[in-house]
């Protein structure tokens, strides 16, 4: 296992609580990325969908800026393409139907002192932690 | 302006998940692991976060609105239900399996990796059809 950066683990983090309180601050919105992506799509306004599908173009050009700074992002996958399309499927449905993922649940309902959020967020922490055992007993 | 701030808010962010390493399903997957090789990375990124937005956040919902903008868009469901719960589980699976959440694994596709594209509209497209069925 490569060696952890707990250091900028800790700042990376506060960034992202940092871009998740100036959202809210300003914006008056909730940086929570799955909404954001979903209701990109749909039937909302253009007003609603031009704002979100910036933040998203900008999630891209903050890890292109950090790959400019300090070389080559590391993005070992861990499953083969099907798998991840499969992935892909179930993130998608997951967090449309539990109205959100790690950051608004996360970072964003445990901010807001949410019981939606906890319940949330400890139920697919679990889950994750159990697919994986799953998966490593499978040896996939 | 609020465009601005988006996009702003954004970088902020993809630098941020690309810094903490989340972009990389390895050390998700490593945090999730927790009968092999634990990996804590995850844990001091969520801490690291939480150690700004949980002060933070309060004091800002103590205003009568933001900065720029008329009011607060908070989420309005309050109840644990099923859909919550069901969600999360298969949301879980998801992550467990592929390493990835939404918000890495859009700042990933700055890697230029194929795989996580398709990881992307797979996750476009299984939210598309979950909106229209839970309609």
């Amino acid at each position: 296992m490569i060696e952890a950066n707990l250091i900028g683990a800790v700042l990376g983090g506060a960034l992202i609580g940092i871009a998740a309180t100036l959202l809210l601050l300003l914006n008056g919105r909730i940086a929570g990325i799955s909404g954001i992506v979903g209701d990109i799509f749909g039937d909302n306004s253009f007003a609603e969908r031009i704002w979100r599908a910036v933040f998203v173009v900008g999630i891209v050009c903050g890890a292109a800026l950090y790959s400019l700074i300090s070389g080559p992002l590391s993005v070992q996958l861990q499953t083969n393409k099907p798998l991840l399309i499969v992935a892909g499927l179930l993130v998608g449905i997951g967090t449309r139907l539990g109205s959100g993922c790690t950051s608004g649940h996360g970072v964003c309902g445990l901010a807001r002192r949410s019981p939606r959020s906890l319940a949330a967020t400890v139920t697919f922490m679990l889950f994750g932690v159990l697919t994986v055992f799953l998966m490593r007993r499978l040896g996939l | 302006m609020q465009i601005l701030t988006a996009l702003i808010t954004g970088i902020l962010f993809g630098f941020g998940l690309s810094l903490g390493e989340m972009i990389n399903p390895a050390r998700v997957i490593g945090f999730l692991d927790v009968a092999g090789r634990w990996d804590a990375t995850l844990l001091f990124v969520m801490g690291g976060a939480l150690a700004v937005s949980v002060p933070l956040y309060p004091l800002i919902l103590r205003r009568a609105r933001p900065l720029l903008d008329q009011r607060f868009f908070l989420p309005m469901k309050s109840a644990i239900d099923r859909p919550l719960i069901m969600g999360a589980a298969i949301f879980g699976i998801g992550w467990g399996l592929g390493g990835f959440c939404p918000g890495p694994a859009l700042a990933a596709l700055a890697s230029g990796s194929p795989a996580v594209l398709l990881f992307v509209i797979a996750m476009i497209a299984g939210q598309r059809a979950a909106a229209h069925i839970v309609k």
